[in-house]
């Protein structure tokens, strides 16, 4: 079996092909740089480099989110049309569980953190249980500092993993104290080896044609629009 | 051409989903178009954020369409065209990522199209283009008088300082309170009336091709101001009669005088505007009186759609333009010729 993973969700890029439980090439980089730059001409180096065509591929991973709106759907978007154009399964991952996979052997809790911008956070929180990931909560997006409540009140050891970890830490360490652990640096980024490795595990084969990011949030305007519905009933 | 040409055309600028198969570059195979326009009637007009997740929603299926009514299979294609800018830059990007993917897929070449290219070319799909030619663009983001002398060869002679045509619609339906998209709304209460307020014509300086909708929209806003504050009430048929013929007047005097000064051999109109009625018979007639070949597509190849990306893209393609998989949405993209 050869997969093809790619995660585009947020500001790291990572796309991996593995081939009967191997990796055979990765890349990884964290650049402030459009994803529909880098994340195809990745790709198309990355099968030539291991010397193969695209049809030689039997599934394909990908992160599904939450993260950057466009982001994530640039990597959907790729994913979902090799999917179908070459008929081959899909696998859709969240982007928290990936991250969460750099800390597996971890005794507590696992939190992978993505920044959301004015004190939000889209974050998991996970448990190694029996060789796998099990999410404890349902990931979503959260206010850092109701996020840090719950966590504290487990009084549990919490390890956080990402690269948007350090805008948060004297926050976590000043809520958690001595049960707030920050991931070193080379936990970082999120790995498409990792995304394969999860939907081998656990992935739910995808209805390509249907298959949406998990944004984890109404679009604003949305938003706008459904208070306004409320407002108007109440009104009546 | 020795052998048949087929190219897949996607388009996701806006608010609309497409893929469309064309022959040669002028047959149209299969023309696929999911359209939003009920999610985004919520928002009195089209949101980014929600225009780009219907996209991702849509676009493998609508590809797939216009493969299957063209009774065809990717390795039958010759290449793949896309919309590159100018519009939505999230929005653009979903046709293009998905048409670079299909492309890498399939080992196609892919060709990166101007929206307004797109427009115009949607023209040579109903009849052959013939130069020297003159198209005026008229779109919720667009209004532009285009001179080509040859095909992929365009010259702007004159563009909107400030409103499109299109957008200048929208805002005016919203004065008076008409659902989105205003224009056909205001074309059809224009043509019911039997009376027109007097609005002002921008023709800024005389020897300029160039347009403005600002001043008439404010004109628009301030006449139905006036008449509420006296306690009248306004006549939204005669606001819109009158707004339509102040647009109509320009659009139409600036098009024919610029026919004539560059004796073109023919004129088309094309982009969303170009469906209403009113500008259409206005521009019918005067080219009528002239004697001079007019054309406007039907209003199916006048709104956003796939197959006139495709028919500009068999264009680019045949003269050697190519994209690479690094290509990006660019939604201020300017028109240049492929074909100097």
């Amino acid at each position: 079996m050869i997969w093809l993973g790619i995660d585009t969700a947020n500001m790291p890029l990572s796309v991996a092909i593995v081939k009967d439980g191997t990796i055979l090439a990765e890349v990884n980089s964290s650049m402030a740089v459009n994803h529909s730059l880098r994340a195809m001409p990745v790709i198309e180096e990355l099968f030539a480099t291991v010397q193969l065509q695209p049809k030689d591929i039997d599934a394909i991973a990908v992160s599904e989110g939450p993260g950057s709106y466009t982001g994530v759907r640039i990597g959907v978007t790729i994913a979902k049309t090799l999917a179908w154009t070459l008929k081959k399964p899909l696998f859709g991952v969240s982007s928290l569980k990936v991250l969460a996979a750099n800390a597996v052997y971890f005794d507590g809790l696992i939190c992978p953190i993505v920044d959301a911008r004015r004190n939000n956070v889209y974050a998991g929180v996970y448990e190694f249980v029996d060789g796998g990931l099990t999410a404890i909560a349902e990931d979503g997006h959260f206010a850092i500092e109701n996020l840090l409540d719950v966590l504290a009140s487990k009084e549990r050891p919490v390890l956080f993993v990402g690269k948007d970890v350090a805008m948060h830490e004297e926050l976590m360490k000043e809520r958690l104290k001595e049960n707030a652990v920050i991931a070193p640096f080379p936990l970082q980024l999120p790995r498409a080896s990792s995304l394969i490795f999860i939907a081998q595990q656990s992935g739910q084969e995808e209805n390509t044609h249907a298959f949406t990011p998990e944004y984890r949030r109404i679009a604003e305007a949305e938003a706008n629009w459904l208070m306004q519905q409320r407002k108007d009933q109440d009104n009546e | 051409m020795d052998k048949d040409m087929y190219i897949l055309g996607i388009e996701t600028s806006c608010d609309e989903t497409a893929a469309s198969v064309v022959k040669n570059g002028h047959e149209i195979v299969s023309n696929v178009v999911a359209s939003q326009i009920q999610s985004q009637q919520r928002f009195g007009g089209v949101v980014p954020e929600i225009a780009s997740r219907h996209h991702v929603e849509q676009i493998t299926l609508v590809i797939e369409e216009a493969l299957a009514e063209a009774n065809l299979a990717p390795s039958d294609l010759d290449a793949v065209a896309v919309t590159e800018g100018p519009g939505l830059v999230g929005a653009l990007l979903i046709g293009i990522n998905a048409a670079k993917a299909f492309a890498f897929a399939n080992g196609l070449p892919i060709v990166g199209v101007h929206h307004i290219a797109g427009h115009i070319y949607a023209n040579q799909l109903m009849q052959p283009m013939e130069f020297p030619l003159l198209a005026l663009i008229v779109s919720g983001g667009h209004t532009e008088l285009v001179l080509m002398e040859k095909h992929g060869s365009f010259k702007l002679i004159g563009e909107t300082r400030d409103d499109a045509a299109g957008e200048a619609y929208d805002k005016v339906a919203r004065v008076l309170g008409l659902p989105y998209p205003g224009g056909p709304h205001i074309d059809k209460l224009a043509l019911e009336s039997d009376e027109a307020v007097d609005f002002p014509r921008a023709w800024l300086e005389p020897d300029s091709y160039d347009f403005s909708f600002s001043g008439l929209k404010s004109a628009v806003i301030n006449y139905k101001h006036n008449i509420e504050q006296k306690g009248g009430e306004v006549n939204p048929s005669h606001v819109a009669a009158g707004f339509q013929q102040s647009v109509v007047d320009v659009l139409t005097e600036k098009t024919s005088r610029a026919a004539k000064e560059y004796g073109v051999k023919q004129v088309i109109a094309a982009g969303g505007v170009a469906a209403n009625k009113g500008l259409r018979a206005s521009l019918d007639a005067v080219f009528e009186k002239e004697g001079l070949p007019f054309y406007v597509p039907p209003i199916s190849l006048c709104t956003d759609n796939a197959a006139m990306i495709a028919a500009a893209g068999t264009s680019m393609f045949v003269s050697g333009k190519r994209g690479t998989m690094e290509m990006n949405g660019r939604p201020g993209m300017e028109l240049v010729s492929w074909n100097d």
